[in-house]
């Protein structure tokens, strides 16, 4: 190596060394490489070598041109990543400032357990009906064989509407049942169907709203028993509450729609309000066969058909499940309970996901 | 009802526990309500005699005292100033709990004497606040015999809930005879002897009315003296909250709750006319036993003399024919009503009475003979006297009937594989009597006292006035009047055929307990079931979950409010004003669930919770018919957007309310392309910052600010804005084969515009302009920017838009993408006059 090649080398790395940014390093650059730089200098110089000098000198100077590009080549990158550091320290955020707010809303409880019912039913078979608030005396009484003067009309503490003409006044549905009598005259059996929505009773207290939600069931087929009765409601029941050995508990009641006619109580603890154990019951559910005479006033001949027809208020397995104390609450819209027992839009009522 | 144990041991043999008797009313349908046994935490406390008592050697105040317990004799040291030898005390023995104070007695040592137990003071047994000194029973109280039974407290009170179809069950009787049925004892015989008559009744009866009357018993008993009744009676009455009254007024309270027969008791001697005539009311007035006027209709059935009405029948007594103490001579009513005419006399009269509440239940029709026996002979045993011969008006009506179960249907039906001759003697056991048994079926006589099964016109009303509401021809059915005369019979001969079997299989199941029913889920007619919802009501489920996760909070608010409210948002028709609402501010029911979602925000602001966003889907109430109901998504924001350290707080506006109603609109599928918006809202909605959104002339939704009155008048935080979106009116997607994607590989080429249009051009007019301007090129415009004021003439604004072209087989030329540009602004020039400010 020339002396010319050394002092080349030492000097060129200094130089970058000495280089802080990208335009120092390029003027070092350009001051070897560059048309006028000192290597490419060197280089013209060979030709006017003899040739078994410029042979040697040749592979010398090629040498010493690669290690520049590289020493070059890797200050540059050097520099790169310091630049990158420098921008990215100058970037810096506080990364625990607040997210920026998103829209968050929810559903309602009662909208959740619904979804929550007809997933369960869905997967039983069954298909959602519906009918109207506002109802005819003859489908919310007389169809399901409650006339006027029924002991079974003052326990509903109906409302009504006022009369247009002679016929009884409108009343606002005391139960979802009439919604049973609509499906039987619209759809011939068999039937198998939930209905829910909105009813009404004159009643407000702690326990009592004016207005409060019933999910009811109906099947009807030609061998239908008390005893798939009794299944599909403890499945359901097992289901909802997610709890598969929940004692559920049948007994003897009456319903001017249904014979027999049954109230299921499902086991819980009355201190601790824990569902499943504790030998205490509580009534959660009134069921049934058909009565002979609903299916006969839908025009449905009994000595054919039979079913079974089930009831049970949306908010009382809702507060159980959700463990709130006060029925009130549901409907008086305060946005600090319907963020605290509100649901996810998103979060699945199916039955393959658990919430 | 209630009655105590004893008053149940009365008819039933049994010495059943009572858990097992309750526990067994629970499950045949006599729900218990509560019990409540005074005796049983007094259970350990027995009769002792004090047989010594001398000073505790090591205490001045403590006697030892030798009890005799009614077994063996202990020593027990007392503190109490009365104890002393001789006397009969109450012995609490160790390991009984002191009621008083929950402590358990233990064998102790008091000052070097062992004491096995104590002597309690009434206080210590929580019986009342005595605590002078010991109890101290009378010299004949019987020696080791339970404290609580000698003092007549052992007797528990049982509550059932007895449902509408079980008169028979509001008698201790028929109590006694379903648990006898369902395995608990053995039901006592009863059988009042007949007690002759003397003479003739002074008073008599007289029907003008059978089919409010079909039958009527009575008979005077004369020379006798009324007073206070028998103490056992007494206690009975008054364990179960009735005040004793008088003998005469006991007695038939007793029998009304005992046999489920109620009496009435006329003062013979007041009765003027000496006849008691059923009949029509004819707008009398008369004092009813409860001490209230009462005027009757000639729609109820009366008892009356020559004076005037007396009696409300079935329903209450009067007070002017009352007993008292003074009374001498009596007239007994024993009377068969027609059940249906006393539910609406007393319905109409608003009384409630435990003789209404078994008539309107309908009554056993063989007991009135008996029933009338019964009462006089206690009227005698009670208050002496001499009894007339019996007195009658009418005759008993057929109430004989009989049922007929195929074993079969008890698995068909009842899910439950019963042997027949448990069915059988289930049924016999309740009083059925087997008329006829083969092996496929039995028919049974129906007892007197069941009415529910096997139910019939005759039985449920007497009075063809009443049946006209009801079909005659079908009977007790009430068929919906589409159905035409051939389908109803056929059918109402089915159900005749079919009812009285349910009722046996019903008493059969009860009796055996529903429990013993296996349960079998529901066999599946499809591998995998179908979908549970409609298309509709799936959308609404997507509508439901768009607007929450937009942000809004979903309420269930009450489908009725004040109507001066409701008037705010629209007509508050009359036709939707309840006749008996809960509360007056609960009276209308709502034209739009943002009126009572604007009171929700309203309550939300009062308790500090001024921004925030509400959404609810439920009904709005029109007076059409029947369609007068329609499903609303509606939503409200108030206040403003929150504030955060990224963007600055600011103020909700109509156009929040349009993206809400638009994101619903996307998730119900309506077709967004097609809509336009009017600026016709209804006049709750500020008229300058509202719209109608519609498809055609069909309105689907609306949007905008709330009218500035309104918020003020409901106290809302301000702006408010709302939207609906009329979920009925959305059409349902039609189904069609999905088209492919159309996917260009081209870049699409973008073109910015600034037209210069009148103030009053819509935004819409210029966009539809725009997109129509070259079909097949055109694949969106965005309006970027609005703006008026600065620079731009009066009576004018700017608005940009952006324009996508997408080429779709090749690349476009600057000059094919020059022409479809001027086409954008030829069309927009054409719809809004406006003109090209820039273009880029």
């Amino acid at each position: 190596m020339t002396d010319a090649s050394i002092h080349l080398k030492a000097e060129t790395e200094v130089a970058l060394a000495a280089a802080s940014d990208l335009r120092a390093w390029d003027a070092v650059r350009v001051s070897v490489l560059g048309k006028a730089g000192r290597l490419t200098a060197l280089l013209k110089e060979l030709g006017r070598l003899p040739p078994e000098v410029r042979r040697e000198r040749g592979v010398g100077l090629n040498r010493l041109r690669d290690e520049l590009t590289a020493a070059i080549e890797a200050r540059r990158q050097a520099l790169d990543a310091a630049a990158l550091d420098a921008r990215l320290a100058a970037e810096r955020i506080d990364p625990t400032l607040p997210p920026r707010p998103r829209p968050a809303g929810l559903i309602h409880p009662i909208s959740r357990t619904a979804d929550e019912i007809i997933a369960i039913f869905g997967a039983m078979g069954f298909s959602v009906a519906e009918g109207p608030d506002v109802e005819t005396d003859w489908h919310n009484f007389g169809a399901l064989n409650i006339p006027g003067h029924h002991p079974a009309r003052a326990d509903h503490d109906t409302f009504y509407l006022p009369a247009i003409g002679d016929a009884p006044p409108p009343v606002l549905r005391t139960h979802t049942s009439p919604v049973q009598i609509r499906t039987m005259l619209e759809q011939a059996p068999p039937i198998r169907v939930i209905a829910m929505g909105r009813t009404y009773r004159a009643d407000h207290d702690a326990t009592h709203s004016p207005m409060f939600h019933q999910c009811e069931g109906l099947v009807i087929d030609r061998a239908i028993t008390l005893g798939h009765l009794k299944g599909c409601v403890t499945d359901f029941l097992r289901a909802f509450f997610g709890l598969s050995g929940l004692p559920v508990r049948f007994r003897a009641s009456y319903f001017p729609f249904t014979e027999p006619s049954m109230e299921v109580d499902i086991g819980w603890n009355r201190r601790t309000g824990e569902l499943g154990g504790g030998g205490d019951w509580l009534e959660i559910l009134g069921s049934g066969m058909v009565h002979p005479r609903v299916l006969a006033n839908c025009g449905i001949d009994p000595r054919q058909w039979q079913g079974f027809a089930f009831g049970m208020g949306v908010e009382r397995i809702t507060m159980l499940k959700g463990n709130i104390a006060d029925l009130r609450p549901f409907f008086d819209s305060d946005i600090r309970w319907l963020r605290h027992h509100g649901a996810n839009p998103l979060a699945p009522a199916t039955l393959h996901e658990r919430a | 009802m209630k009655f105590t144990l004893s008053w149940l041991r009365a008819h039933l043999d049994t010495d059943a526990a009572l858990a097992r008797i309750t526990d067994t009313l629970t499950a045949i349908g006599l729900e218990l309500e509560s019990v409540e046994d005074r005796g049983a935490a007094l259970a350990p406390f027995r009769i002792a005699h004090v047989l010594d008592a001398t000073p505790h050697p090591n205490a001045d105040r403590l006697r030892v005292c030798t009890v005799e317990t009614g077994g063996e004799t202990v020593t027990v040291v007392c503190g109490a100033p009365n104890a002393r030898r001789g006397m009969k005390a109450v012995f609490a023995p160790p390991g009984s709990v002191i009621p008083a104070t929950g402590t358990v007695l233990k064998v102790g040592e008091i000052r070097g004497v062992q004491s096995a137990g104590m002597l309690v003071s009434a206080r210590e047994l929580a019986l009342g606040e005595d605590h002078t000194g010991i109890i101290e029973l009378p010299e004949e109280a019987p020696l080791g015999v339970p404290y609580a039974a000698w003092l007549g407290l052992d007797d528990p009170v049982i509550d059932i809930a007895v449902t509408p179809n079980r008169g028979d069950a509001l008698a201790v009787r028929g109590v006694a005879r379903d648990l006898a049925a369902a395995g608990i004892g053995t039901l006592r015989p009863w059988n009042p002897e007949p007690v002759e008559g003397g003479f003739p009744s002074p008073v008599g009866w007289r029907i003008d009315w059978p089919e409010a009357c079909p039958w009527v018993l009575g008979r005077t008993v004369r020379n006798l003296r009324n007073g206070p009744s028998p103490q056992w009676l007494q206690e009975r009455l008054a364990a179960i909250g009735l005040r004793p009254i008088n003998a005469l007024v006991d007695i038939t309270n007793f029998l009304t709750i005992d046999l489920g027969r109620p009496l009435h008791v006329f003062d013979a001697d007041k009765v003027t006319g000496g006849a008691l005539a059923m009949r029509r009311g004819a707008g009398e007035t008369f004092r009813a036993l409860n001490g209230r006027d009462c005027t009757v209709t000639d729609e109820d059935c009366v008892i009356a003399d020559a004076a005037g009405v007396q009696s409300l029948a079935g329903v209450m007594g009067g007070a002017a024919t009352g007993s008292d103490e003074a009374t001498r001579s009596v007239f007994v009513e024993c009377a068969l009503f027609d059940p249906v005419r006393v539910a609406l006399t007393g319905r109409r009269h608003g009384i409630i009475s435990d003789a209404r509440q078994r008539f309107e239940r309908g009554i056993d029709p063989a007991l009135l003979a008996p029933g009338l026996q019964a009462a006089t002979r206690m009227i005698l045993e009670c208050c002496g006297g001499e009894p007339s011969a019996v007195a009658a008006a009418g005759h008993e009506p057929r109430w004989q009937r009989s049922a007929s179960l195929r074993f079969a249907r008890l698995r068909e039906l009842g899910g439950a594989d019963v042997p027949p001759d448990e069915a059988v003697g289930a049924l016999q056991r309740l009083g059925f009597t087997v008329e006829a048994r083969d092996a496929e079926r039995v028919t049974v006589a129906v007892p007197s006292w069941r009415n529910d099964v096997e139910a019939i016109l005759r039985n449920y009303t007497a009075d063809p006035g009443l049946r006209s509401d009801l079909n005659a021809e079908t009977g007790l059915l009430d068929q919906a009047p589409a159905l035409s005369p051939a389908h109803r019979r056929e059918v109402a001969e089915a159900c005749a055929q079919t009812e009285p079997e349910y009722d046996l299989i019903e008493e059969v199941l009860r009796l055996r307990g529903l429990d013993t029913v296996p349960p079998v889920s529901l066999p599946q007619a499809e591998p995998v079931p179908p979908p549970a919802l409609t298309a509709a009501q799936s959308r609404t489920a997507l509508v439901r979950r768009t607007l929450a996760a937009e942000g809004l909070a979903e309420c269930v608010t009450f489908s009725f409010l004040p109507s001066a409210t409701a008037a705010l948002f629209g007509p508050a028709p009359s036709a939707l004003r309840l006749v008996n609402p809960i509360a007056a501010d609960l009276d209308q029911l709502r034209p739009t669930p943002v009126a009572t979602l604007a009171l929700a925000a309203a309550r939300n602001a009062a308790r500090g919770q001024p921004d925030l966003g509400l959404f609810e889907i439920g009904p709005a109430f029109a007076p059409e018919q029947p369609q007068g109901q329609h499903l609303v998504a509606a939503g409200l924001r108030t206040g403003a957007t929150p504030r955060n350290w990224a963007a600055p707080a600011r103020p909700i506006d109509a156009m929040d309310a349009k993206a809400d109603l638009w994101g619903a609109l996307t998730a119900a599928g309506a077709p967004l392309e097609g809509l336009t918006v009017t600026a016709d809202a209804p006049g709750f909605y500020h008229s300058g910052r509202s719209g109608v959104v519609r498809q055609g002339r069909v309105a689907l939704g609306t949007f905008g600010e709330l009218h500035p009155r309104l918020v003020a008048a409901l106290d809302l935080p301000a702006p408010a804005v709302v939207f609906e979106l009329l979920l009925d009116a959305v059409p349902e997607p039609k189904r069609r084969k999905r088209a492919a994607a159309d996917l260009s590989p081209l870049q699409p080429v973008r073109r910015d515009f600034a037209f210069l249009v009148g103030a009053e051009v819509a935004a819409e007019t210029l966009l539809r302009a725009a997109r129509g301007a070259e079909r097949g090129l055109i694949a969106g415009v965005t309006l970027f920017d609005v703006f008026a004021g600065g620079g731009l003439p009066d009576g004018q604004k700017s608005i940009g838009i952006e324009v996508v072209f997408q080429p779709r087989d090749r690349t476009l030329t600057d000059a094919e993408i020059d022409a479809a540009a001027a086409k954008v602004v030829a069309a927009v020039a054409k719809a809004t006059g406006g003109v090209l400010r820039s273009s880029s």
